[in-house]
């Protein structure tokens, strides 16, 4: 069971050389291993969506996924979408629409609604919604975060 | 002072507290990491009763990396989890320890604990620890009649009663009576981020550190130092990001002592996160109580008396709230209405399920439900509609303040001031009452299945007695405000930098809140029962009047000029309304007050101030919710189509914050009403175990929620005119929608049990 593999991960653009047990989750190498605590881990069985990240541009669970799945691959966590002080479109709206409370769910929301915005930047607000809805947020009661993910949209579509 | 100065309390300005939680840079509990940790997981009983014949840990202790696993008498020194609230006597046998002694009382029980180099280890080292139990029979159901739970004693340890006036000669003299059985199913807080701790024992010093720590960090100081032997002042708590509290994180739970105990003997640091399974069956649950409950009307509805007695379904220890739930339950029952005569008798039942405590409007939101749904059935007996019965029986503002003769958490409820009608009205506006109403009669006409219903309710908020602030100017001019509240991202840091910064006359971005820091402030009580805007804001204003006091003394003589001449502007010194002329920065004065200055005298050095604010009442907002459903005949299912909250704050310091507090608060109210439930097999083995079985609202879920924020009704009790904002948003849900369902059946009186689930619905739409 404490057999341990030796992988690359690269997060956000740098490559982290680490061991890891086949059974690991790269939800917990990300944070463990890789010292990359923004992603959150809230149920460890593929719900609530805190765990989100990019893997090859696309959302999944880190919780579902072990972390010799996703070796090699392009990883963006929350920690990667702002370019030193100037924030993403996405955190930047989350802010001015009061889009998060106690902030444990907001980077898996952040990185569902880039991951699906770069590639449907015209999804309909339905659909947004929709897509929204497969992440869980116990403190906004998500009309705020729905704000703000369609105000970065506008903002993304433009740039 | 300068009538020019911005404002920032009543601005809805960004939160300080957002940038890190955007860029993934918070401390929650899981981001806590010492060298050399241990990390530690608990094995819970997989039965609701039954005895322990044999726990045996050497299986576990022999798989390399584990350290120590322990079982009840290794901790049986440690006296059990103490009361923090509402203690009553007879409660105090049924307290929890921190691992279960001879009996399991419910599935979640701690049994046994292990220690392991790594988390997943000591998953796998749980697995095997050999815990034999012998199954006993499970009481499930709070009401009937009253068994034995533990050994000699029974599963109703005590009753709370509470009431005033002449229920029997109100009765005989009504015109009529109404009664109603209601029930309230069993569901909880649950924050996205899950429990946890990290103990930390630091032999250089002899201090015991616990990471992790939210809403009460000094009570569960002292009651840690108490467990384990050790002086308050030896044990320092430390609060981090917390994600979510809602009543049930951040309360003394057994495994907050454990890493503790743990971190002591085994001399290295412990962690413990707990999973979502443990988070569902061993946090906190709540709500859960059936009311019999009955009015006396007058031949309008006027209510001469309601008379209420209903069953609290504890589960199966007594934590740290103790009667609290019940007890709010019971006193907060009579709402915003005239209740000339009243009796509440709350019997408090031990079941073999998780253990309750509070939930975000505890008892309220059990309360209003009930109480609303008296209303409404008064309405249908006297052949009013729900608006007209509530304008009746409401309060009306010459009344105020009106003397409850009820008590809780060592208060006297006095509702210190309220306009209920306006702001009822206000709701009915915010809705266009009648061309809604106009509007459901064509689209019933149409065949179509959609209400609308009403509930009010009066909120409690601003406990007391005290909280404390500490505010000090560094020589950069840097302003950290001390206080003993908690955050569990509401928005504390925010609020108290408004308020500090505007009667300090600093600038928002200069001022850092310390919160959740035992070693930082000697005292404080933390973040419970919509308390903090309300203690700690006027604490913190208090602070700052002083502070400015001695910031424009020591100005005075530095500028030769008046102290009343001058004004602090942005963190500068100026001579008020002249925007020339000589000025000196707050890190001039800060730096003035150097030990050893001349300027000094008698005074301590450096620039700071000190201030208590003490409250014997607490502040009662109220409001109003009204929610628009439709029914799918097919289905049974449930579409909330509009929802109002109209809710009297008395003062909004960030209204961006109130509207968040409440819209997060429908949310969870929601969840109630329609979707989450925990419930259990007739052997007591929990089924809602995962986000899969317990289901939370998603953005589908959430209606569009209009809310009105009101400040027709300042609290007289803090010179903000202060009310909490917390609770509001939750408390009247489950009634709002139940009067909403059944006025889109058809039928009065039809919802009598919350969740409502399609299943129920289509049942009644069979009728």
């Amino acid at each position: 069971m404490t057999d341990k593999t030796n992988i690359t991960l690269n997060i956000n653009g740098r490559n982290h050389a680490i061991s890891v047990e086949s059974r690991r989750t790269l939800a917990d190498a990300i944070r463990e291993e890789c010292g990359q605590t923004g992603t959150h881990i809230g149920c460890e069985h593929g719900v609530c969506g805190a765990c989100t990240v990019l893997v090859s541009g696309e959302p999944v669970r880190s919780c579902l996924m072990f972390a010799q799945q996703a070796a090699g691959k392009e990883i963006r966590t929350v920690e990667g979408l702002a370019r030193g002080d100037e924030m993403h479109p996405m955190q930047r709206t989350f802010m001015e629409n009061h889009g998060l409370q106690c902030g444990f769910c907001t980077p898996g929301f952040l990185m569902l609604a880039v991951g699906v915005l770069e590639k449907e930047p015209d999804i309909s607000d339905h659909d947004l919604v929709d897509v929204l809805s497969s992440n869980l947020c116990r403190c906004t009661g998500y009309q705020n975060i729905i704000k703000a993910v369609r105000a970065a949209a506008i903002e993304m579509r433009q740039s | 002072m300068s009538g020019a100065r911005p404002k920032l309390v009543g601005q809805s300005i960004a939160r300080k507290e957002d940038g890190p939680l955007l860029r993934g840079q918070g401390l929650f509990a899981a981001d806590v990491n010492f060298p050399n940790q241990l990390h530690m997981r608990v094995v819970r009983s997989t039965y609701a009763h039954g005895r322990i014949l044999s726990v045996d840990l050497a299986p576990a202790l022999a798989i390399p990396g584990v350290h120590a696993a322990w079982a009840f008498a290794d901790v049986a020194d440690i006296p059990p989890i103490d009361f923090r609230l509402t203690k009553l006597e007879q409660l105090a046998a049924y307290r929890q320890t921190i691992l279960a002694k001879d009996r399991v009382r419910y599935v979640g029980d701690p049994v046994a604990v292990v220690f392991a180099d790594d988390p997943y280890l000591a998953e796998d080292a749980a697995e095997h620890v050999a815990v034999e139990i012998e199954e006993l029979p499970v009481i499930l159901h709070a009401d009937g009649e009253v068994g034995e739970f533990r050994e000699g004693l029974p599963t109703e340890p005590a009753i709370i009663r509470k009431g005033y006036g002449d229920i029997d000669a109100a009765f005989a003299a009504a015109h009529a009576t109404v009664s109603l059985s209601l029930s309230i199913g069993r569901h909880s807080g649950v924050p996205l981020e899950t429990r946890g701790s990290i103990g930390r024992y630091v032999a250089s010093t002899d201090m015991l550190e616990m990471y992790g720590a939210a809403k009460v960090p000094h009570w569960n100081r002292d009651q840690i130092a108490r467990m384990l032997g050790r002086s308050p002042a030896s044990v320092n708590l430390f609060e981090g990001h917390v994600g979510g509290g809602f009543g049930v994180r951040g309360e003394l739970y057994p495994e907050d002592v454990l890493v503790c105990l743990a971190a002591i003997r085994l001399g290295r640091p412990v962690k413990w996160i707990e999973d979502r399974r443990e988070n569902l069956i061993a946090t906190n649950h709540s709500r859960q109580q059936t009311h019999h409950i009955r009015a006396a009307i007058d031949r309008d509805g006027r209510i001469l008396a309601i008379d209420d007695e209903f069953y609290h379904d504890q589960g199966g220890y007594m934590r740290t709230h103790a009667a609290t739930v019940p007890d709010l339950a019971a006193a907060m029952l009579p709402g915003p209405y005239r209740v000339p005569a009243y009796r509440a008798v709350g019997h408090i039942r031990l079941t073999n399920k998780t253990p309750g405590g509070t939930y975000r409007a505890p008892g309220r939101y059990e309360s209003t439900f009930v109480r609303e749904r008296l209303l409404d059935a008064i309405a249908a007996k006297v052949g009013v509609d729900g608006v007209e019965i509530r304008r009746r029986n409401l309060i009306d503002k010459s009344e105020m303040p009106v003397t409850r003769a009820l008590e809780t958490l060592g208060t006297d409820i006095v509702l210190d001031s309220g306009d209920y009608a306006r702001l009822l009205d206000k709701a009915l506006d915010g809705v266009s009452w009648p061309e809604l109403q106009a509007v459901i009669a064509q689209r019933r006409s149409d065949g179509e299945l959609v209400g609308a219903g009403v509930a009010m309710f009066v909120e409690k908020s601003g406990l007391g007695p005290f909280d404390d602030v500490h505010i000090t100017i560094d020589i950069t001019g840097h302003v950290e405000v001390v206080t003993g509240a908690a955050s569990v991202g509401q928005g504390v840091e925010t609020v108290i930098a408004q308020i500090c910064a505007d009667t300090l006359g600093v600038n928002y971005d200069d001022i850092n809140v310390i919160h959740g820091q035992t070693n930082r402030i000697a005292r404080g009580l933390g973040a419970f029962a919509s308390r903090v805007t309300v203690m700690t804001g006027e604490a913190t204003r208090l602070a700052a009047v002083k502070l400015r006091d001695r910031v424009l003394a020591v100005a005075s003589e530095l500028l030769q000029s008046p102290a009343a001449d001058l004004d602090i502007v942005n963190g500068l010194i100026v001579r008020s309304g002249i925007s020339a002329g000589p000025s000196i920065k707050l890190a001039q004065i800060a730096a003035a007050l150097a030990p050893g200055s001349t300027l000094l005298g008698n005074d301590e050095p450096g620039l700071s101030a000190e201030a208590s604010f003490e409250s014997k009442h607490m502040v009662y907002p109220y409001g109003v919710h009204i929610a628009v459903v439709s029914l799918a005949r097919d289905t049974g299912a449930i579409d909330i189509e509009r929802y109002l909250v109209a809710y009297d704050i008395g003062k909004a310091v960030n209204p961006m914050l109130v509207e968040g507090q409440i819209v997060g608060g429908v949310a969870q109210g929601i969840g109630g009403a329609l979707y989450e439930e925990f419930t259990y097999d007739d052997r007591g083995e929990p089924l809602a175990v995962t986000f899969a079985d317990y289901l939370m609202p998603t953005a589908r879920e959430v209606p569009h929620i209009d809310v009105i924020i009101s400040e027709d009704a300042p609290s007289p009790l803090n010179p903000m005119g202060l009310k909490g904002a917390g609770e509001g948003g939750t408390n009247a849900v489950g009634a709002a929608i139940a009067a909403a369902i059944d006025d889109a059946l058809g039928q009065p009186g039809a919802i009598t049990r919350l969740p409502v689930s399609p299943q129920m619905i289509k049942a009644m739409l069979r009728k």
